[in-house]
């Protein structure tokens, strides 16, 4: 989870990268250490909390892939989606349609949510790459907007506005364990198992190569990197993970339903990452603390006009950290560093 | 293996919120002497705890004023009647933005953090049937539902989850039993919501129906992410309806009320469902452009100068103004709140025991309830294998300002048969 | 003939209100070169204002200039006082922002106003002018003559005037901007002040027909984005007429094509973009966009 190191230290845009590269690192010898904790506790932590927590955690992780797809689009491979909630739902209902209809096992709806998902960013990302920046947000933003009525439509398929209700997967007699921890372990597992593969994906040539485009699209041309076809395949792996989640999201819920996917999903997305921090690795995670935890702050805060003060809490974690929440704790822990060092 | 600060930052921020939510589940209460063995969390003999989810953000927040009203009710009652049996009631609303998994969150949050006694009201078909599941896996009442789908009625796998307001199905019968007997060859066009709440009002339309001389000969739908359903209008009125059906949610019930009005080349006897027929609907379009229009409703309208001396309104209110400052006694949600806070006192009072389980055979056994602001002749009336709690409506047409009750109420029940699934 | 005419009418009406906040859109991004998510619900909440004069008893049109001074006043502050922190870091912090903003404004308005529908006084006469079967309400056309108005002064305004320069300067290369004399700063806060002015004039305009509530502008965005997109972000002429295209394709598409139906006319606009950017990526009256490396 944590070999992620060079990704990193990349730096978001040219103007942070100054910022970036100053960024102060746990030293060496305690790092086994650190991981060794924070796996023991991610294991532990739903045998520690009530039944809701982990619930509410377990949500966390399946935001945080999401936003790990996006991340690797928007923040490494610089193009804008505003519509990755329709991946989302393309990946949730793809998982519902063969639990409902075909009482497929649960297990195999992930490779196919995660297929059909990946397919369909293929197919949307050759026209995409040619779509730059603003026009492309809005472009996909369209799209998100589109898939509500769509759903609607294919009623016999989809379930129509009244949605798919659906069982949960049962967790295995032999685990002991309850339907909120499985589904926790199950979720955490996938997660795992995508920020390793993203992470190593972002050090491989094609991270080098995803770089170049984003920092300097003409310049990466020049030597020789194949823009559309590393444009297209960022927008089919982001389209897949976003998927993913989408299918753990089902799994979770154990509902789908076109309003449970509407444009404010995309929107909040994107809020989130940005917020988490944008081609930062620990953006998603903490864009997915931001999505599942700060609406319901903000009711606590203020029960008339929930949105009045999430809004404000966007904007003002803007002010704060420019580069998002990742860039903050950098920050802070490089000047908490320099502080030190002058004692 | 190298890891950055930043990631150990967020492992932090996760384990310090993961700490923050320590402590094990313990079983909940449960209740002694002849109730022995009930669920009793949530209630004392002194309180009662309840939780309610609305959209307070997002595009249906119109519905948000639904909780004020009840809020005043229980204040009031808790004031100056000393809680519903003794008990103080609190009324812990969320927020879910209309959205099913934000419902399924806050419903946990309500059971399990909040220990509430029972979820009393969830709002939309959505978020109800995203949470249903787990209510009644959780065995917590469900009572009351702020929608209208008739799945809370027919449905027999949730005893724990049951509606109140007469179901979408139901209206729909009154309005083709009153064709029926005034335009027994109408051709009737449709305007809808495309969702749950329209198809089933549709549907329940073209099935009561069936076998007479009445038809539909235009459909149009319309999203509530459309900024306008002036195109649907057009072609609606293109289709030379002689009478227009407008089942749609306030706004757009402006919306179509004022095309219709406009347009004066099509004059179709218009029939607006309930959750539109507020006056503050057919206000902003003139009221001199909604004369005759035809609609049904279960309870008073504030507005109503028949109720101006009527104990109910007064209190009503009397007690608004009291206990809900500010807010205008008038606007339907405030009545509507009221009205479901009543129901829900004299289903709570009527349980055998102050349990979970008490509450739910008592919301399924109700028998000619009377409750504060419902028309005269409409009752609560529940069985087995009769989940719908208000089955009566009566027809009103709009006249001068305001609307006027015509013909009996008329029991769907007993006017149809049941209903089922 | 006069059926498929009328839903030709219709459709232009419905695209003269893509339109006229489209021209808003067009008008901050020309200043400022970001996407503003806010633009919709600042004209509600500026069409609120006017709404709340009237209802104080202020006749219409004094309500109007006071709602447009204000909503001048209250874009440059906003600028000054949100915009301005983020001034200079990425162009995404900006965009985050100006999302924060929308949330925020569509709860205070709710907030303030409540979410219960308001009714707006119409500027124009009831009634509809008839030619030949086709019927054209005076609203419809008195939204077509504003629109077109205020494309021809943001017109005048880019193409013709020093702050238009200034502007294009300032929105292009802020730092070469600055260096030649230009006040960036004021530029940007005129910017955001000129879009909330025309934002606006879109509220007045669309509240009589679609009913004053906190989501008016919602459904219009998108369709406003639309417009721009396919007219070319940096073009007023484009907006208005990308509105209009938009708007009567998806009119006459949801009438006479069996298949869309009015549930997946909102589809149209998507396909009409998705090719419109694939021949021509910078819209239709957009410029090109040439990159120096």
């Amino acid at each position: 989870m944590s070999e992620s190191a060079e990704a990193t230290g990349s730096p978001v845009t040219k103007e942070s990268g100054g910022r970036a590269a100053r960024r102060w690192r746990v030293p060496v010898h305690w790092r086994p250490l650190v991981i060794a904790a924070l796996l023991v506790l991610a294991c532990s932590a739903p045998f520690q909390l009530v039944p809701f927590r982990v619930f509410q955690f377990t949500m966390v992780l399946i935001y945080a892939v999401a936003l790990l797809g996006l991340n690797l689009l928007v923040g490494h491979a610089g193009q804008i989606s505003l519509g990755h909630g329709a991946f989302f739902a393309v990946g949730a209902y793809s998982a519902a349609i063969m639990l409902h209809a075909w009482d497929a096992p649960y297990p195999a709806t992930l490779p196919v949510a995660a297929a059909v998902a990946f397919t369909l960013g293929l197919a949307l990302g050759v026209p995409a790459v040619r779509l730059r920046g603003l026009y492309l947000a809005l472009v996909t933003m369209a799209i998100a907007i589109f898939l509500g009525p769509l759903l609607k439509r294919f009623e016999s398929v989809t379930g129509g506005p009244m949605g798919l209700t659906l069982a949960k997967p049962e967790p295995p007699a032999w685990t002991g364990l309850a339907e909120d921890q499985w589904l926790y372990f199950l979720t955490l597992a996938v997660a795992v198992v995508a920020f390793l593969v993203t992470g190593s994906l972002l050090r491989s040539r094609v991270g080098r190569a995803l770089h170049a485009i984003r920092d300097d699209q003409a310049a990466a041309e020049v030597m020789g990197v194949r823009l559309s076809f590393y444009k297209t395949l960022s927008f089919a792996w982001s389209a897949m993970l976003a998927g993913i989640a989408g299918c753990l999201y089902t799994w979770v819920i154990g509902y789908v339903s076109p309003d449970s996917f509407g444009v404010t999903l995309s929107i909040t997305l994107l809020a989130g990452l940005v917020v988490g921090g944008l081609g930062s690795f620990w953006g998603p995670l903490l864009g997915g603390l931001f999505v599942m935890f700060v609406p319901s702050i903000s009711q606590s805060v203020n029960d008339a006009a929930p949105g009045v003060v999430f809004g404000l809490l966007i904007i003002a974690v803007m002010y704060v950290a420019p580069t998002g929440l990742a860039g903050l704790a950098g920050r802070a822990a490089y000047s908490i560093k320099k502080t030190l060092r002058k004692e | 293996m190298r890891v950055s600060v930043i990631g150990c930052t967020a492992m932090l921020l996760v384990s310090v919120a993961a700490c923050g939510g320590r402590g094990g589940t313990e079983p909940g209460a449960t209740a002694s002497g002849p109730c022995q063995g009930q669920q009793a969390t949530g209630i004392t003999d002194k309180s009662l705890k309840l939780g309610g989810i609305y959209p307070l953000s997002g595009p249906a927040s119109a519905y948000g004023d639904i909780p004020k009203g009840i809020k005043a009710y229980f204040d009031y009652v808790n004031a100056e009647k000393n809680g519903i049996g003794g008990r103080k009631v609190e009324f812990v609303v969320r927020d879910d933005g209309y959205q099913p998994p934000k419902a399924v969150e806050e419903a946990r949050r309500l059971v399990e953090q909040e220990q509430v006694f029972a979820l009393f009201q969830t709002l939309g078909t959505p978020s109800t049937t995203a949470t249903w599941d787990y209510t009644n896996q959780h065995k917590v009442p469900q009572i009351f539902v702020a929608t209208g789908a008739s799945k809370w009625g027919t449905d027999t796998q949730h005893p724990w989850t049951i509606g109140w307001q007469p179901n979408y199905i139901s209206e729909a019968r009154i309005y083709a039993q009153y064709l029926k007997k005034d335009k027994p060859n109408a051709k009737v066009a449709v305007l809808y919501q495309n969702d749950d709440f329209g198809k089933d009002l549709l549907g329940g339309f073209k099935r009561a129906i069936e076998g007479s001389g009445i038809t539909v000969v235009g459909e149009q739908s319309y999203e509530v992410t459309d900024p306008s359903v002036d195109p649907q209008m057009r072609n609606l009125a293109g289709s030379k309806a002689d009478v227009f059906l407008n089942v749609t949610t306030p706004k757009f019930g402006s919306q179509a009320l004022a095309a219709d009005a406009k347009n004066t080349g099509w004059n179709p006897l218009h029939i607006i469902n309930n959750v539109s027929s507020s006056i503050t609907v057919l206000k902003p379009v003139g009221f001199e452009n909604v004369q005759g229009v035809v609609s049904s409703s279960y309870y008073k309208d504030p507005r109503d100068p028949t109720w101006n001396d009527d104990a109910e309104m007064k209190l009503y209110k009397a007690k608004m103004q009291q206990y809900a400052p500010g807010a205008d006694p008038n606007v339907p949600f405030f009545t509507y709140g009221w009205a479901v806070a009543d129901a829900f006192n004299k289903t709570m009072s009527a349980a055998k025991c102050p349990t979970r389980e008490g509450l739910r055979d008592s919301m399924r056994s109700l028998s000619n309830v009377q409750v504060g602001m419902l028309l005269p002749g409409v009752t609560m009336n529940t069985a087995a294998g009769d989940g719908f709690p208000i089955e009566s409506m009566q027809l009103m047409k709009f006249k001068g300002e305001r609307w006027e009750l015509f013909g009996d109420v008329i029991d769907t029940r007993k006017e149809f048969g049941p209903l089922t699934g | 003939m006069a059926g498929f005419l009328q839903q030709v009418v219709e459709g232009l009406g419905a695209g003269a209100i893509y339109a006229s906040l489209a021209l808003a859109l067009v008008l901050i991004y020309q200043f400022t070169g970001i996407v503003n998510f806010a633009q919709g619900e600042l004209a509600m909440f500026s069409t609120y204002l006017a709404w709340q004069f009237t209802a104080a008893g202020l006749p219409f049109w004094l309500a109007l200039v006071i709602t447009l001074v204000v909503s001048f006043a209250g874009g440059m502050l906003i600028e000054r006082v949100i915009i301005r922190p983020v001034e200079g870091a990425p162009e995404l912090t900006v965009v985050i922002v100006t999302v924060g903003l929308f949330i925020f404004v569509n709860a205070a308005a709710g907030w303030i106003w409540s979410f219960l529908i308001k009714d707006f006084p119409n500027p124009f006469p009831e009634g509809a002018l008839t030619a030949g079967g086709v019927s054209v309400g005076y609203s419809t056309l008195g939204i077509l003559g504003v629109v077109g108005v205020v494309m021809g002064l943001l017109y005048l305004l880019f193409q013709h005037t020093k702050i238009g320069l200034g502007m294009r300067a300032v929105a292009s290369n802020p730092g070469s901007a600055r260096l030649v004399g230009i006040r960036v700063g004021w530029t940007l806060a005129l910017g955001w002040g000129l879009a909330a002015t025309v934002g606006a004039v879109s509220g007045v305009l669309v509240a009589p027909l679609l009913f004053l509530d906190p989501n008016l502008m919602g459904g219009v965005l998108i369709y406003a984005f639309a417009a721009a997109t396919l007219g070319g972000f940096d073009s007023p002429v484009g907006a208005v007429v990308g509105g209009l295209i938009v708007g009567v394709a998806e009119t006459l598409a949801g009438a006479y094509v069996g298949f869309i139906g009015s549930d997946l006319k909102i589809g149209v606009p998507l396909v009409i973009i998705l090719v419109v950017l694939l021949l021509r990526p910078r819209g239709l009256f957009g410029r090109a966009v040439v990159e120096r490396v």
